[in-house]
């Protein structure tokens, strides 16, 4: 068995999303410019709970898209089961303020390839980046604008985060293989 | 699950699960088609080689503009004007073609087998755009992805394949992924050209027009081949037409929400008259579409599924 701690608990996870939200509405006064897009998969369900969240903050609707990186990532061949997950950005991005979404911030190179991916939709105004976790360990420099929690981690460690949505709790594992 | 193959040579070795993969990764594939910016860089600094020693120009451009959306560089290699015409082997052909570093060779050739030789002591990946008689493994992909997308699954339906089967590579291809789908698969035509032995396949062969199409939920028609028939096998594309053909007035012999496919080039006319080609029920041209966006896929799954174990968040 790995050993196991967790880091977040669904209440911490509340909290630090709820204070993103903050954030962002504090950081960009003209909200109507804003749309949040989530990197496929772990950005999922986080990038809907701060749409919502926004939208209670400020009272109107925020598009929501969602980013799959597969055809744009930097190691095709080293990585076993390239699997492809649907796109969908049924908006047009240009000029507008995009909230990039992503569970885990590790060595950069999965935000730039959605960084990537989104220019092909048009030009955005600004893009700012949403992480849960920032875990360190960048081999790019990539840095995120809102952090829910830095962890500092080995390589040899893991980060699992689980949503209620999927697992049916929301919680965040550091794991030791 | 996950796709591990270096080659793709024929449907007849893929797993089902193999199948699905590869009809979701094009679908993938398909969305990038309808953006603006139609190329995405995930083959960056590759190298396709179409190595077609039997013409084609269809299955040719399809793949040839496949490997450039992906932003391979691709180059077009063809029976008529190479060294194929000098008496090299295909062997010192495909190997020539591998020292300029080729990273996916699609091979055309008129023997079955072809692709599998190569595949045998080529470092490249090989994938087979139709060997002989033998398989298009593309080509019932892109087909099946196509039946699919119209109606929502493939398990369960009647497929009856119309015309030429015994000389038909896309046929002997589309039944292989049917059947592994769990599709009902009906064989129809001339007996010289649809013999019963089809149906250890798991196929029904039928004779009787009527009987064949009535409860179709898809048709699909395949091409006369006069190229490939050594010697006549039935009397005359007059007799053809009437007996096989799907034409306006036999409309109402068919299910209203019936597909009707062809892989092209039709023979306007002979399997089928233009009302039905241009009608409502045809998706011909959805899978011309289609089959671009599932060689995406295909060329894409070659090169990335056969990396080691590496996971990076």
């Amino acid at each position: 068995m790995p050993d196991t701690k967790i880091i977040l608990t669904g209440e911490a996870i509340h909290r630090g999303l709820m204070r993103i939200a903050y954030e962002i509405a504090e950081r960009n006064s003209d909200s109507h410019k804003v749309a949040v897009i989530g990197v496929q998969t772990g950005g999922i369900h986080m990038t809907h709970r701060l749409a919502k969240q926004l939208e209670s903050i400020w009272q109107h609707p925020i598009p929501v898209g969602l980013v799959d990186v597969g055809m744009h990532r930097d190691d095709l061949g080293k990585r076993p089961n390239p699997r492809l997950l649907p796109t969908k950005i049924p908006f047009d991005i240009t000029g507008r303020t995009v909230i990039l979404v992503d569970d885990v911030l590790f060595s950069g190179r999965t935000t730039r390839a959605a960084l990537d991916a989104l220019n092909d939709f048009g030009r955005a105004q600004a893009i700012q980046l949403a992480v849960l976790i920032d875990r360190g360990h960048r081999e790019l420099p990539i840095k995120a604008s809102y952090i829910g929690k830095n962890v500092p981690t080995s390589l040899q460690e893991r980060i699992s985060v689980r949503w209620k949505e999927d697992e049916g709790e929301d919680e965040v594992r550091l794991e030791k293989s | 699950m996950n796709w591990n193959r270096k080659h793709l040579l024929d449907i007849q070795s893929l797993q089902p699960e193999e199948i699905v993969t590869v009809l979701d990764t094009a679908k993938a594939f398909k969305a990038v088609g309808e953006r603006s910016i139609k190329k995405v860089p995930v083959l960056r600094g590759k190298t396709v080689i179409n190595l077609f020693v039997e013409p084609s120009t269809r299955t040719r451009i399809s793949f040839e503009l496949a490997a450039q959306r992906l932003s391979a560089d691709v180059i077009n290699f063809s029976a008529e004007a190479s060294s194929l015409k000098k008496g090299e082997t295909l062997k010192d052909t495909a190997r020539n073609l591998e020292a300029l570093n080729a990273d996916i060779i699609i091979i055309r050739h008129s023997a079955t087998g072809a692709p599998h030789f190569l595949a045998r002591f080529l470092e490249s990946s090989v994938v087979n755009a139709g060997d002989g008689a033998h398989e298009h493994p593309t080509q019932a992909l892109l087909d099946t992805f196509t039946i699919r997308e119209h109606k929502g699954k493939v398990e369960g339906l009647n497929v009856t394949i119309l015309g030429d089967i015994l000389y038909s590579r896309v046929a002997r291809s589309n039944i292989w992924a049917l059947r592994k789908l769990g599709a009902n698969v009906t064989l129809c035509g001339p007996a010289t050209l649809v013999p019963k032995v089809f149906e250890q396949m798991g196929c029904r062969v039928v004779h009787d027009f009527k009987e064949a199409i009535r409860d179709a939920d898809v048709i699909n028609l395949l091409r006369i081949q006069h190229e490939r028939q050594r010697k006549t096998m039935f009397p005359s594309i007059g007799e053809y037409t009437s007996l096989y053909g799907i034409n306006r007035s036999r409309m109402n012999w068919i299910k209203p929400d019936a597909l009707i496919m062809h892989p092209g080039p039709i023979n306007r006319g002979v399997e089928i008259d233009s009302a039905m080609a241009d009608g409502s029920q045809s998706v011909i041209l959805d899978q011309v579409t289609n089959g671009l966006a599932l060689r995406m896929a295909v060329l894409f799954l070659v090169s990335g599924g056969k990396g080691p174990q590496e996971i990076a968040a």
